[in-house]
């Protein structure tokens, strides 16, 4: 099934931090995929370059979609005095072409945040029917008037939403605004939102951060069925080990903005570097640098 | 029963001129609010797109007339939609050019900008139209009169009145279905509340915020249109007023908030010509401040206005 997503070399530096650095790795369709680390090691900075929030400042990631390949990074302005004509093309470019972000979305990525980020005075059917904003018929008039053709669309779009308030046990929520319910809901509808956006790969961050051993057990059952029943491509930030040894396909292990380690979760388990990384340097002595290295 | 100048009569008519007037300010405080319900800045050139869509009312009006439709209804319709699109070109142009390319700047540099649009559109104006007092020609002459006991005791509302009040109804509820029953109101709530989110929903936030502009600017037109019909003159400073006192009735309705936007205009309104009928003509701007102060004492975020969070 080849890879639906392909990154390769992506550096990014913020001033004089290096938060990514050359990091490459495949993510194969279908599977479900995890990057794990510990803090600071680059992995919320690789979702924002993956959905188009950051430029790299080196390196590329492309979508594979249909056989198709979309580059989801945009190269820097750089600077003026290197390359004046590809500064004044970056200039044109961002002086006629509306910003990127929303464009990630249209190619079939989503993702979900560590902290919520619900549209908190919306209900939570409001929150999936936004998420269809471009599927839906959204022109001026046809809305004002309630065209029949609109009308339409507005119904498929509220089948679509039910069905995924549905699939997340979430029926009760539609006319409750998503600020009023409880964690662990809020949770599943930011999933359930994530989903209504139709995307091909769906980038979770930290989904079963303060979720009890119960939520969890819901939250990996929902996980795997995305991957199996709706054929979706899942990569996820976990620090739940429960979570990604049980469910992940492959593991990707970040230190430092560097991979240290890819493989299936019991191959990763067992890698040194990992377990260094994780639990610091047998030999006390040693210079901090080697770390690196090793 | 009554007699001349009875006190409920004088109350009664300046009801009625009240609602028209807060009619209006309620409809510029709309572009006031949703802009700054959506990228939280005041558009100080709102006021402007105001004026010049009474010019361009007259103008077309003029231009459609010359170009033979001699029927005063179709001559009007086109003039209305004509006027419409380009008023909202113009707020369109306005965001573009004023205000995009200081997305992510500090919060006083796009109001700087927008004091400087504002100063560009009145000068442009001046320059290209003169600074004299346009007259705008008589149509639909006529009033309706409930009199009271005796002839002379009469409570009225001219026809244009009468449609000032019926197209600010209209307006308001397309913008109500607009906002709250169609994919792109959904759209501007979501942008307004989190941005960033809603981008990632695949919703392109640049445009709806393009969209609130054109739809102040053309509620703005709608304003201008009607008072254009009403008072039959308007000069290029008719905005710098209109757009204070809408201003003032976007904040004391809760800046953000349409209905409330709405509501704090027609408040105004009626402050302001209960008070002129009732007291004292000269006064009326104060009490109306005095009013909105109070308000504000109380309810620092504006009747309709949420604590912290704002809707639109």
């Amino acid at each position: 099934m080849g890879p639906i997503v392909i990154v390769e070399k992506v550096s990014i530096r913020f001033g004089g931090l290096l938060a990514l650095n050359e990091v490459s790795f495949q993510m194969e369709e279908r599977h479900i995929q995890a990057i794990i680390g510990p803090n600071g090691a680059g992995k919320t900075t690789l979702f924002n370059c993956l959905t188009g929030f950051y430029k790299p400042t080196e390196g590329s990631i492309v979508l594979r979609r249909d056989g198709k390949s979309y580059h989801l990074t945009q190269p820097p302005m750089g600077s003026f005095r290197g390359n004046p004509a590809g500064w004044m093309g970056g200039f044109l470019r961002n002086l006629f072409t509306s910003n990127p972000i929303h464009r990630t979305a249209l190619l079939g990525v989503s993702r979900t945040y560590q902290n919520i980020r619900l549209f908190a005075q919306m209900t939570g059917i409001e929150n999936l029917l936004v998420a269809q904003h471009n599927s839906v018929n959204h022109k001026l008039l046809s809305g004002i008037f309630q065209t029949p053709g609109f009308l339409r669309s507005e119904k498929k779009a509220l089948e679509k939403a039910w069905y995924w308030l549905e699939f997340m046990g979430l029926e009760d929520t539609a006319n409750i605004e998503a600020g009023n319910l409880a964690y662990g809901l809020q949770r599943r509808l930011e999933l359930a939102r994530a989903m209504a956006t139709s995307p091909r790969l769906i980038c979770l961050d930290e989904p079963a951060a303060g979720l009890n051993r119960q939520e969890i057990e819901d939250l990996n059952r929902v996980i795997v069925n995305l991957r199996n029943e709706h054929k979706i491509s899942v990569l996820l930030i976990e620090h739940h080990m429960g979570v990604v040894m049980n469910i992940s396909d492959r593991v990707v292990v970040l230190d430092h903005g560097e991979v240290i380690s890819e493989g299936t979760p019991a191959e990763v388990q067992k890698d040194p570097r990992v377990i260094k990384a994780y639990l610091g340097e047998e030999e006390e002595d040693a210079p901090p640098q080697s770390r690196r290295e090793a | 029963m009554f007699t001349i100048g009875d006190p409920l009569i004088i109350l009664a008519q300046q009801l009625i001129n009240g609602l028209i007037l807060g009619s209006i300010y309620g409809l510029i405080a709309i572009g006031y609010t949703m802009v700054y319900g959506i990228i939280g800045m005041i558009n100080f050139a709102h006021g402007e797109i105001y004026m010049i869509s009474s010019y361009l009312f007259a103008i077309f009006l003029a231009l459609v007339g010359l170009f033979g439709v001699s029927s005063v209804p179709v001559a009007l319709l086109i003039t209305l939609v004509v006027t419409l699109v380009i008023t909202g070109l113009y707020g369109f142009s306005v965001e573009r050019i004023a205000y995009r390319p200081l997305r992510g700047s500090s919060r006083l540099a796009p109001l700087i900008s927008a004091i400087g649009m504002s100063l560009v559109l009145q000068n442009f104006v001046l320059l290209s139209q003169g600074a004299n007092t346009q007259i705008f020609p008589s149509i639909y002459e006529g009033v309706l009169r409930w009199s009271m006991g005796s002839k002379d005791n009469f409570v009225q509302i001219t026809y244009i009145q009468a449609m000032i009040i019926g197209v600010t109804v209209v307006s308001m509820i397309a913008l109500n279905i607009l906002i709250n029953h169609t994919p792109l109101g959904r759209a501007c709530r979501a942008t307004q509340q989190d941005r960033t989110m809603a981008n990632l929903m695949g919703i392109n936030t640049d445009r709806v915020i393009s969209l609130t502009f054109v739809i102040g600017a053309a509620m703005a037109a709608v304003a201008g249109m009607l008072i254009t019909f009403n008072f039959k003159s308007f000069d290029f400073f008719i905005g710098f007023v209109a757009g204070i006192k809408a201003f003032t009735a976007a904040v004391l309705g809760g800046i953000g908030s349409i209905p409330g936007a709405m509501l704090g205009g027609i408040i105004l309104g009626l402050a302001e010509s209960l008070f002129a009928g009732l007291v004292n003509t000269d006064y009326k701007d104060v009490f109306a401040f005095g009013l909105l102060v109070t308000v504000l004492v109380f309810r620092p975020t504006g009747i309709l206005g949420q604590p912290e969070v704002e809707k639109i």
